[in-house]
């Protein structure tokens, strides 16, 4: 047949419209164009405007159409009529289901507020549901931060006052190296692997460590394929070998950090270990200059890093004076922590070689002249162009915290954190823990919270205490066992409620978490603890009302559903109130608008806590006569005004709607918002760009942006006072007074220096091998997997084994393994892995499904070969014989540690001979039956 | 049985740095949702909610795991979709004239008003860039977004691929490989762009940037090991270094 060629229309209409809102397939956040065809969501692509992703979408965010036609979505209200998990359920009205919640909640805020534990999961509304029930006046509220990196964002913001993700990102356009700590991918994704891609283009170089390489740790130049857990060692070993070369930043230490400062040496006394302050409060600094004390930001002080100060007989030393004898020690030698980290200490010293070359021989300048916060103007920003970057993974263990200090010690002393080249904060931080609120926990029937829940402590007297000393808090968050739980402890509510310790409950109520599944460690106790009963027949926790879009498991243990809409049917803000997606380059905010109606009967879940507030009469949602304020969550995104002049939007404010940050109401608000592609960005000036903790010009940008109430320059802290103020109390010293079995624990482990400890291995005797998830980049969560499109690339999750177990153990791909941890044992397919650390296993998380679940057939791979090592995991640690409840936490933040998970491994089955991974959990009921057999989903002529 | 023209008059194509590819899978989906709402039939799944669910994809990521004789083993993310072979077998193997290449740009596609899903195609294909559709019996594959790259329903900045506009990590670029000033063939020039299995004599169009050497960090520690002479070996002396230092400043 001769070459021919049909006639071919190459410029057909795409869509009918566009419509621009922010993607919710992940916690990212990007700009997405929905293409709308005859009505319906046809294609969604990136929004090349879109401070985030500047056009790119991951697959997850291609995938959302799939979401949108889940089968798995509820479909009206529900009340359980069989018994907790038989998924009995009947369909009722949304007035009803008002009416139930209404009845149970009225008299708990009437008799003792603290009856409501309220938690809200995957949740991006986190400054107006806190709202929510800081009016209601429970103190029982957190979102998911406890049990996913809160160590990572509160060891940012004790130390440099911000962290990653969405608090700060690499200098994309000038660092020539990228260290990249943790296993993960999922947090700020694109964001990273657009950065890594431009890097990458012109040369830089990129170093991963992380036990697995996968990912981004697949493209990385070098690979640190190190031991779960000790991170913090080869941190602290890096800052030894540079500290020992004088490869630190000393002008940067001494002028932005409080490396100068000066600590008491009052052996004995309650101020011991604090900084010296004068009587306005200001630490203390040797002026070089003078030789004397002076205040820290003095304009013309000079700091002195070894200063010394004669005081009451004894030598006060500053803070590098203490940095410099803890590091310098042997301990901290490459050759010391090799064998425990499972680098070579000659790779060790190598990395460290590349970070001081880069950091010093390859310091560069930006002709941009600034103002420091003492005055002194300085003609140029210098650079180093080393950034640091790190997942999720260093932080989910018991010794997270510290790890997280550490490695921002590490940057802090290279001087590479806001500077051109560095680590930049992302507005609204940077942010010193001096301008968070505190927590606050003091209930009053029929009256709001006394405060914001939660917050950052200070020192004791901030911790969330009833006057008898017990928690106030049903996850006992900010007690002596985790004082600095900035984010709650979301892991440990059921448990706790359960147990009645430290007080029962009567209502929970939660929002996208999924706890009888894949949200919670001991999944099989947990789903023991919604259905057990007490003597007299009644639910242990009596009533729960749960909040999702989808079928997913939890919704069986849940006594009212209140169904959620997807994420193109609802209003949302991403706020700067709260976790906002914001560059460093520019502050900015977000919307969701329905971008099509919801073909159910299914409402927002913030327009039904507003619904809820109004019937509640909730002060701040109603006036004094009881009238509702707002009708729904887009009244309120647009009315609501935390303070004169802010509101959850900064853009587009004031009656013209030219205002941004602070500025009055503007009734057209939202249509503003949709009209500009559904996000709102303020650029930072070229002036402010860097150096922005202690740069005049970006403080004063930042108040005008009602980002600060008035300029907050600070220090970064090297050593941390608040952690200090704890030891003392583990001393002796002060009114608060920790239980005596606290006392060694507080002491050693909230240490004002970082430092690096292994994490508890009581009971781990025989269990030797380090047993991690992670989630695969194109998924998230539980919502993944029922997507039809993204479970064909991920649905299916194999254990991943090192060649060195799998030979050892006689294994072959696809034979079933028996793990087995001190807490329970589970049967699963097992896959060999060579790019991975040789003493640790792995699974993507959030694969395996319960039967019934998410629409999915019960023959679904998900439900058969699919596991979790969520079974493998007790949210106690075992017991020591002393009678205590142990939580398996990090003893400072209380972040869950799913990776100190120690596991063996032998083999039970060839491929062949066991069709089911184990436990097999009786299938539940499911109240949306299951998909359609095909799917060809054009909405198109 | 189908010819092919006797030449292109450019030869349109992808460039993949498998130097950059994360492995995320966003070329993936965003080419099915694309192509499920444009060019020809939709993308069909069967089983999508059940076991064994199985879809067309017109381009999928594949990830092999390589054993170097020293060092680690790597973990290389491997996009696959049409190479759009200058000598392409699927072509001319068509029965009924309904595989062909364009003369214009040198893209194959297949007119599936003249498909007999006789799938013979995706046999000639040595790189199983063919899939036949379950649902609508046509053979599909990559089109280049053919409907895209001439598109004047789109923006300029948007007329290209699907999967290269969505591309995170940017580790896809698009552009004529027959013209040697073009970005792309600079690129491949750069970079030692690399033909997959080039003894099929197929002659793709598309080219792979093969990755960078790894793990080469210690290599440089003899130049380097000046960088990390001590300054001091106890704490005390330290502090006096750190003293001298400071007047420097």
């Amino acid at each position: 047949m001769i070459h021919q060629q049909p006639k071919l229309d190459t410029s057909p209409k795409v869509s009918d419209e566009v419509r621009k809102t922010t993607c919710y397939m992940c916690a990212c956040r990007c700009g997405i164009n929905v293409h709308m065809k005859n009505g319906k969501v046809a294609y969604i692509e990136g929004n090349r405007d879109h401070p985030v992703n500047k056009g790119v979408l991951c697959a997850k965010g291609s995938a959302g159409i799939m979401q949108v036609n889940a089968p798995s979505r509820l479909r009206a209200p529900l009340k359980r009529v069989g018994p907790r998990g038989s998924g009995e359920f009947q369909e009722i009205t949304w007035d009803e289901a008002l009416e139930i919640a209404t009845g149970w909640l009225k008299p708990i805020r009437e008799n003792d507020p603290s009856k409501l534990a309220f938690f809200t999961g995957r949740d991006q509304s986190q400054s107006f549901t806190s709202f929510w029930a800081q009016n209601f006046g429970t103190p029982n509220y957190a979102a998911h931060g406890g049990f996913c990196s809160v160590n990572m964002a509160a060891a940012g913001i004790y130390t440099m006052g911000g962290a990653f993700w969405e608090f700060g990102q690499p200098d994309w356009d000038h660092t020539k190296l990228f260290i990249l700590f943790g296993v993960a991918e999922d947090h700020d994704s694109n964001p990273i692997k657009m950065g890594i891609g431009r890097i990458k283009a012109r040369g830089a170089r990129v170093v991963g460590v992380n036990p697995i390489r996968s990912g981004y740790n697949a493209v990385a130049d070098d690979w640190y394929g190190i031991t779960p857990g000790t991170d913090g060692l080869l941190i602290l070993s890096l800052i030894h070998v540079l500290m020992k070369a004088g490869k630190i930043d000393l002008d940067y230490l001494a002028r932005y950090t409080n490396a100068p400062c000066l600590v008491i040496e009052n052996p004995g006394a309650d101020d011991h270990g604090l900084l010296l302050r004068d009587a306005d409060g200001k630490v203390q600094v040797i002026d070089r200059a003078t030789g004397e004390p002076a205040p820290f930001d003095r304009p013309g002080v000079r700091p002195d890093l070894t200063g010394t100060h004669v005081q009451n007989g004894q030598t006060c030393h500053t803070v590098m004076h203490k940095t410099v004898n803890r590091y310098l020690s042997e301990e901290y030698t490459p050759e010391a922590v090799a064998d425990r980290c499972g680098i070579p200490a000659a790779r060790i010293r190598a990395l460290a070689a590349e970070i001081a070359r880069v950091a010093f021989d390859e310091a560069f300048e930006i002709e941009q002249e600034w103002t420091d916060f003492r005055g002194e103007t300085h003609k140029v920003m210098k650079g180093r162009p080393v950034s640091f970057h790190s997942m999720r993974g260093i932080s989910a263990h018991a010794n997270g915290f510290q790890t997280c200090r550490a490695l921002h010690l590490l940057q802090i002393l290279l001087g590479t954190v806001e500077v051109p080249g560095g680590f930049r904060f992302k507005p609204p931080y940077p942010k010193p823990v001096e301008a968070h609120p505190k927590p606050h926990c003091k209930a009053t029937p029929g009256a709001p919270l006394d405060g914001p829940h939660l917050g950052f402590v200070r020192g004791p007297e901030d911790l969330a205490l009833k006057p008898d000393g017990s928690p106030a808090r049903i996850d006992k968050a900010f007690t002596w066992e985790n004082p600095m739980s900035s984010h709650g402890l979301m892991h440990m509510v059921i448990s706790n409620a359960h147990a009645g310790d430290p007080y029962k409950i009567d209502t929970l109520f939660m929002y996208m978490a999924n706890m009888s599944w894949n949200s919670t460690m001991n999944t099989r106790g947990v789903i023991d603890m919604l259905t057990d009963k007490d003597e007299s027949g009644e639910y242990v926790i009596p009533r729960i009302i749960y909040s999702d879009a989808y079928s997913s498991e939890m919704v069986a243990y849940a006594d009212l559903i209140l169904p959620d809409t997807t994420y193109l049917e609802r209003h949302d803000c991403i706020s700067l109130l709260d976790r906002p997606i914001c560059e460093a380059d520019g502050a900015a905010d977000a919307i969701r608008w329905p971008v099509i109606e919801p073909d159910r009967d299914v409402r927002g879940f913030q327009t039904v806590l507003v619904q809820l507030a109004n019937k509640l009469k909730l002060p701040g949602f109603t006036d004094e006569n009881g009238a509702a304020k707002y009708t729904d969550y887009a009244d309120y995104i647009v009315n609501h005004q935390r303070k004169p002049g802010i509101g959850p939007l900064a853009g587009f404010r004031g009656a013209a709607g030219d205002k941004a940050g602070r500025g009055e109401v503007n009734p057209d608000q939202l249509d503003r918002y949709i009209a500009n592609g559904g996000f709102f960005v303020e650029h930072v000036p070229d002036a402010a760009r860097y150096y922005k903790p202690w740069n005049t010009a970006y403080q004063d940008w930042a108040v005008g942006m009602g980002l600060y109430d008035s300029p907050q320059p600070y220090l970064f802290q090297l050593y941390s006072e608040p952690m200090r103020r704890f030891q003392l109390a583990a001393e002796g010293h002060g009114e608060r007074q920790p239980p005596d079995h606290l006392r060694a624990r507080i002491s050693q482990r909230l240490d004002p220096l970082p430092i690096w400890y292994e994490t508890d291995q009581h009971g781990n005797e025989g269990f030797t091998v380090n047993a991690l998830t992670q989630r695969p980049m194109a998924m998230y969560h539980s919502w993944g997997t029922q997507n039809a499109w993204l479970r064909q690339l991920h649905g299916r999750n194999p254990l991943y084994v090192p060649t060195k177990i799998m030979r050892e153990q006689g294994l072959e791909d696809g034979d079933w393994a028996r793990v087995t941890s001190p807490h329970g044992q589970i049967v699963v397919p097992v896959m060999e892995m060579a790019a991975l650390n040789d003493n640790t296993v792995w699974t993507w998380n959030a694969i395996g499904k319960r039967k019934g679940a998410w629409a999915l057939e019960p023959d679904a791979p998900e439900a058969t070969k699919g596991f979790l090592l969520n079974h493998l995991i007790h949210e106690l640690l075992p017991p020591k014989g002393d009678g205590l409840r142990w939580a398996n936490s990090d003893p400072v933040t209380g972040q869950a540690a799913w990776f100190d998970l120690k596991v063996k491994i032998e083999k039970v089955a060839g491929p062949e001979e066991m069709t089911e991974s184990q436990p097999a959990f009786d299938p539940i009921k499911s109240p949306v039956g299951t998909g359609p057999k095909t799917l060809a989903w054009k909405v198109g002529e | 049985m189908t010819q092919l023209p006797q030449s292109t008059d450019r030869k349109m194509g992808l460039v993949i740095d498998l130097d950059t590819c994360v492995g995320c899978h966003a070329c993936v989906i965003s080419c099915k949702g694309w192509n499920t709402e444009n060019y020809g039939a939709p993308l069909s799944d069967q089983n999508p909610y059940g076991a064994d669910p199985s879809g067309t994809f017109l381009n999928r990521v594949h990830s092999y795991e390589v054993q170097p004789p020293e060092g680690h083993a790597q973990l290389i993310h491997f996009p696959k979709s049409c190479l759009h072979c200058e000598d392409a077998p699927c072509v001319t193997v068509c029965p009924t004239g309904a595989s062909y290449k364009r003369s214009e740009d040198g893209i194959v596609l297949v007119n599936e008003s003249d498909c007999i899903g006789c799938g013979l195609c995706a046999w000639a294909c040595p790189y199983g860039a063919r899939e036949l559709d379950l649902a609508e019996g046509v053979m599909k594959k990559c089109t280049l977004c053919v409907d895209r790259i001439y598109n004047d329903n789109l923006p300029e900045v948007d007329r290209v691929p699907s999967c290269v506009r969505t591309c995170p990590a940017g580790a896809r670029h698009f552009g004529d490989l027959g013209d040697p000033d073009s970005a792309v063939s600079q690129l491949v020039a750069e970079r030692g762009g690399m033909d997959l299995m080039p003894e099929m004599g197929t002659k793709p169009v598309n080219k792979y940037l093969p990755p960078r050497p790894k793990d080469r960090i210690e290599d440089q520690i003899d130049i380097l090991a000046p960088l990390l002479a001590p300054v001091a070996d106890e704490p005390k002396g330290f502090i006096a270094w750190l003293d001298k230092a400071l007047e420097k400043l």
